[in-house]
């Protein structure tokens, strides 16, 4: 979407303010398109009466991304890829963060391939309050037998739901991929200068995204783009081509973000369409399964921050999964809200005479760090969480937001019953330690003033030594 | 339907009935209807979309059309209109694709070309800055580092990069705690700081060291400045590349500290790290400026605060503008990278877009990265995470990616540790400038490749 002024928007909108969309003005829900806070589809009027019939199609191709969104995949595991409109995070935010789509091959042993689509697909690390995942299997035609990756297609989908990457030049082992998976619209890699004809048949079959691969070559790639647009294929992944090393990978860069810039800054929708990444291609350029998994992440970094919409990859090591997903996440954090969480008292597992309250604020990042290191190890107990601001424990002693009255006030205000506890223990983050002495004054023997662990990590053990308070 | 219907009529009529709503169906002057294959959805299936509503408008169109005598029959598709009166019977999805207007692949590609423009909206250069000074400057580095000059974002094809960033390894005067890691990299070098300074040069290839004074914290060694002072002497003996002199980060010692180190290593146009707006910076900027030095201007993740800074820099200390860099905050990945990225990247695009308080190289203390938890536990605290591997191998790649990510957001100058994140993030931004020669293999061969 270029509009930037809500007016434009308002101008589409019944104007009755009726408040159905949660919103008390239509011009308040215009500016939430603008943000894209707000779907269309949440103006009842506007969808359901007919009358607004026309304003409604004017509405939705004036709000429709610069960058074309396709669908890969089906039910609740289906992806968004591309829909995006700015160069930059901060112009807004980034909208759908680039799915990870790890291979398989097609000649590989059935044991080996089961467990591989199982760690992928069931992968998971707590951040933040959520659990972060990895999101798609890409099948590899090593074999060039449509039989066999037919029946690798099929092993895949008996063990997993993500949604797939069927992957060859081969039409007739696309088709055979096809007809096995086709239903869960995977999407298709890729229709090539030599087999275009025959894979534009294939993606107009089975009605699935489908990747056109014009390495290097921009002119050819968009001249494939138009010609599949103009058949009526219009949910296209681009690939400009990966090289991993060498002045290619500059090039391979540059080509990234001209399409980005085209796409957003220029308007050119005839290229818009979601780019596809390769990192896996890393492992063309080493023997060694570290270095390969380094720069594999490398690539992965490059491409996630400027303009990469899906990517394909290898490693499924930690030391590449952890790393890979954190990027991802920050650069696709929306930076225009604060990650906060809602100051009070929580409590985790069943907390009850014994339990110790642990103190801490209210930064997003830190309460669920502190609440995941408790409740992930058994503990019962209550997580006092402060208004800081949205500052983290150190950065907010050391600025001043988190103070020995504020933690007394904090508490206070809870109406948290002390003489019903068998174990009246307050615990402090050890990062602020120094808060300890004023505390204990401030409590006056009501609560006993502990000193946990720096990091949060480590109450478990902490626990083990010091709780209950003798 | 008595009387004669005009087609205007028809159409008000069709209007009133939204018939705008079916997308891909046109009405001509002749009323002949249209079914467009090319919008998705349309086609016979159309009917199953728009269900019983596009059927009554379809049933009237009919009428309509009957009415004013047009061989209706001969020019409707009969299935759209058969099924959207009709339920849809199960199967029907098939049987309507059965029925859709054939699908023709074209006979060859179209002819287009790719074009793009270049960013119009950047119109300042950053200052670039030379840290080191060798002896025909009055210094007696063997080598000069140029930082900066850049006229465009990062890696970005509007403008080349002058000069590739550079890496600035970290030596401490005191043995300190660290990851197990990175400790046994310097195990062998801990109690002198210059062997330390010259197996990070001679041995991890850093460009500059940095020697941060920190057994002068009150709360450590509490080192008098004047003792300290004497290691930067030890370092500079020790290599001849560039080097930055930090302090223990006390907002109270380290203006004496770095006034001090400054009067040492006089005339090596080193980069003193950092002055704070919450410290004596007045101090430490006029002893860079006194004694020929760059001042590295720290301020937390807030570009105002950096514009501030830098301005009372230039306007109240008086340093020229070839002498500022700055650090504007590294917060790890995982651990507020989000905000130290775009603050950044929000700097440069200020300052290549005219704001010229923010036109400096910029450095990263990407050390940070260490203090992730991801970095050196050994194992997920919480047990229901997916299996952390091995520490050894996350710790240096945590490091990697926090430092390449800011390259991308434009910083010049990395403060490392690790000697395996110190070669990759040499590596992956070399590369990206196109300095790096290397043999790309084919980049379709992944599908075959057998790894
Ligand atoms: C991001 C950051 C900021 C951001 C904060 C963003 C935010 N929303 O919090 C901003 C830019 C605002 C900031 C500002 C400042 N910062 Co700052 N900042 C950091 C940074 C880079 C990361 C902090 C972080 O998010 N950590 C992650 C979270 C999860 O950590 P946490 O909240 O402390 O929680 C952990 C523990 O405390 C513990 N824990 C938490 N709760 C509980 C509860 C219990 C019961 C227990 C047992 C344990 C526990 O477990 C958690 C997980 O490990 C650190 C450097 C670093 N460490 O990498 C500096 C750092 C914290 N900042 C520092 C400083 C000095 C400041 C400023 C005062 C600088 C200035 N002069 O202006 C300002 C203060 C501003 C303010 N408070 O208003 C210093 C603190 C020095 C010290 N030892 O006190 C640090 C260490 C940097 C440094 N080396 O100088 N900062
Ligand atoms: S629901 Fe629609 S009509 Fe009602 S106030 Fe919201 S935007 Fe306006």
């Amino acid at each position: 979407m270029k509009e930037t002024s809500p007016l434009n928007l308002y101008k589409q909108l019944p104007q009755t303010n009726c408040q159905k969309c949660g919103e008390t003005t239509c011009m308040a829900f215009a500016s939430g398109l603008i943000a894209r806070s707000k779907k269309i589809e949440e103006c009842p009027p506007l969808v359901e009466e007919k009358k607004y019939a026309k304003k409604l199609a004017a509405l939705k191709s004036i709000i429709a991304p610069e960058l074309k969104m396709v669908y890969i995949g089906v039910g609740d595991k289906q992806l968004k890829v591309g829909g995006e409109d700015v160069m930059y995070r901060h112009q807004m935010t980034f909208f759908n963060k680039p799915p990870f789509a790890y291979d398989v091959t097609d000649n590989m042993e059935e044991a080996k391939l089961v467990e591989r689509v199982k760690k992928v697909s069931t992968w998971k690390k707590f951040y933040i309050g959520k659990w972060e995942r990895v999101e798609m299997i890409a099948v590899r035609s090593v074999t060039d037998d449509p039989a066999k990756f037919a029946a690798c297609v099929k092993k895949v989908m008996e063990n997993t739901d993500y949604p797939l990457i069927l992957c060859s030049f081969n039409p007739a082992v696309l088709k055979a991929g096809l007809e096995v998976a086709g239903k869960a619209r995977p999407l298709i890699y890729a229709a090539n200068k030599d087999n275009w004809k025959e894979v534009a048949q294939l993606a107009n079959d089975y009605k699935v995204p489908v990747t056109l691969s014009v390495p290097f070559d921009l002119d050819g790639l968009k001249s494939m783009a138009v010609t599949f647009a103009e058949m009526g294929l219009t949910d296209l992944i681009l690939d400009p081509g990966t090289a991993p090393n060498g002045k290619m990978l500059q090039q391979t860069l540059l080509n990234f973000i001209n399409l980005r810039r085209a796409a957003v800054e220029e308007a050119q929708r005839d290229i818009a369409y979601p780019v596809i990444a390769l990192p896996i291609n890393a492992w063309m350029t080493t023997d060694d399964p570290v270095r390969a998994a380094y720069w594999e992440s490398v690539l992965t970094a490059a491409f996630t921050i400027r303009g990469a919409a899906i990517m394909v990859k290898h490693s499924v090591e930690a030391h590449s999964m952890m790393p890979d997903m954190h990027l991802r996440f920050n650069i696709y954090t929306d930076p225009r809200t604060p990650v906060q969480v809602k100051p009070g008292l929580y409590k985790v597992g069943n907390p009850g005479a014994e339990s110790p309250v642990f103190v801490t604020t209210n930064f997003a990042l830190t309460y669920y760090t502190v609440e995941s290191d408790i409740a992930s190890n058994g503990i019962d107990a209550y997580i006092l969480s402060i208004n800081t601001d949205g500052i983290g424990v150190q950065a907010s002693v050391a600025g001043g937001q988190l103070t020995p009255v504020k933690i007394k006030d904090s508490m206070d205000e809870t109406g948290f019953d002390w003489a019903g506890q068998k174990s009246a223990g307050l615990v402090l983050p050890g990062m602020a330690a120094k808060f300890s002495g004023e505390l204990e004054d401030l409590f006056a023997g009501k609560a006993k003033i502990m000193v946990g662990p720096e990091d949060s990590g480590r109450i478990s053990d902490w626990m083990k030594s010091f709780w209950p308070p003798k | 339907m008595a009387g004669k219907m005009t087609l205007s009529d028809l159409n008000k009529t069709l209007s009133e009935m939204n018939v705008q709503s079916l997308e891909g169906v046109k009405i001509e002057g002749d009323i002949e209807i249209e079914l467009d294959a090319g919008a998705g959805g349309v086609g016979p299936l159309f009917a199953y979309y728009f269900g019983q509503e596009a059927a009554k408008i379809a049933m009237q169109l009919i009428n309509f059309a009957k009415a004013v005598g047009y061989p209706v029959d001969a020019l409707m598709q009969p299935v759209a209109v058969a099924q959207a009166v009709a339920p849809a019977p199960a199967g029907m999805v098939a049987a309507a694709a059965a029925a859709e207007p054939a699908f023709k692949v074209a006979a060859q590609l179209a002819s287009a070309k790719f074009s793009v423009g270049t960013d119009k909206t950047w119109k300042l250069p950053i200052q670039e800055v030379t840290v080191g000074a060798t002896k025909a400057d009055g210094g007696s580095r063997g080598v000069v580092r140029k930082l900066g000059g850049e006229k465009a974002m990062a890696f970005f094809p509007d403008a080349p990069m002058p000069n590739a960033p550079k890496i600035t390894m970290d030596v401490f005067d005191m043995p300190i705690g660290m990851a197990k890691a990175v400790k046994m990299h310097y195990e062998d070098v801990m109690g002198s700081p210059a062997e330390w300074a010259k197996k990070a040069v001679n041995k991890f290839g850093a460009d500059l060291v940095t020697i941060h004074l920190i057994s002068t914290d009150p709360l450590l060694k509490d080192t008098p400045p004047q003792e300290a002072v004497k290691v930067v002497e030890d370092v500079l003996q020790a290599v001849d590349v560039p080097i930055c002199i930090g302090g223990s980060g006390n907002p109270d010692k380290d203006p004496i500290l770095l006034a001090k180190a400054a009067e040492a290593a006089q005339g090596e146009r080193a980069l003193i790290a950092s002055a704070n707006l919450n410290m004596d910076w007045e101090m430490i900027g006029k002893a860079c400026k006194d004694n020929g030095h760059v001042c590295l201007a720290w301020t937390q993740l807030e570009i105002n605060s950096q514009k501030e800074l830098n301005r009372k820099l230039m306007k109240v200390v008086g340093l020229p503008r070839e002498s500022i860099v700055m650090d504007p905050t590294t917060a790890a990945l995982a651990y507020g990278l989000d905000f130290a990225y775009t603050n950044m990247e929000r700097i440069r695009l200020g300052a290549l877009k005219g704001d010229d308080e923010l036109t400096f190289p910029m450095s990263s203390g990407t050390t940070n990265a260490w203090g992730v938890r991801e970095a050196w536990m050994v194992r997920s605290p919480n047990k229901e995470d997916s299996d952390w591997g091995d520490r050894m191998l996350r710790g240096p790649i945590w490091e990697i990616m926090t430092g390449f990510t800011l390259a991308m957001a434009g910083v010049d100058i990395f403060m490392m540790m690790h000697p395996m994140a110190v070669s990759y993030v040499h590596e992956i931004t070399q590369s990206l400038m196109g300095l790096i020669e290397a043999k790309t293999p084919d980049t379709t061969g992944w599908l075959k490749m057998g790894v």
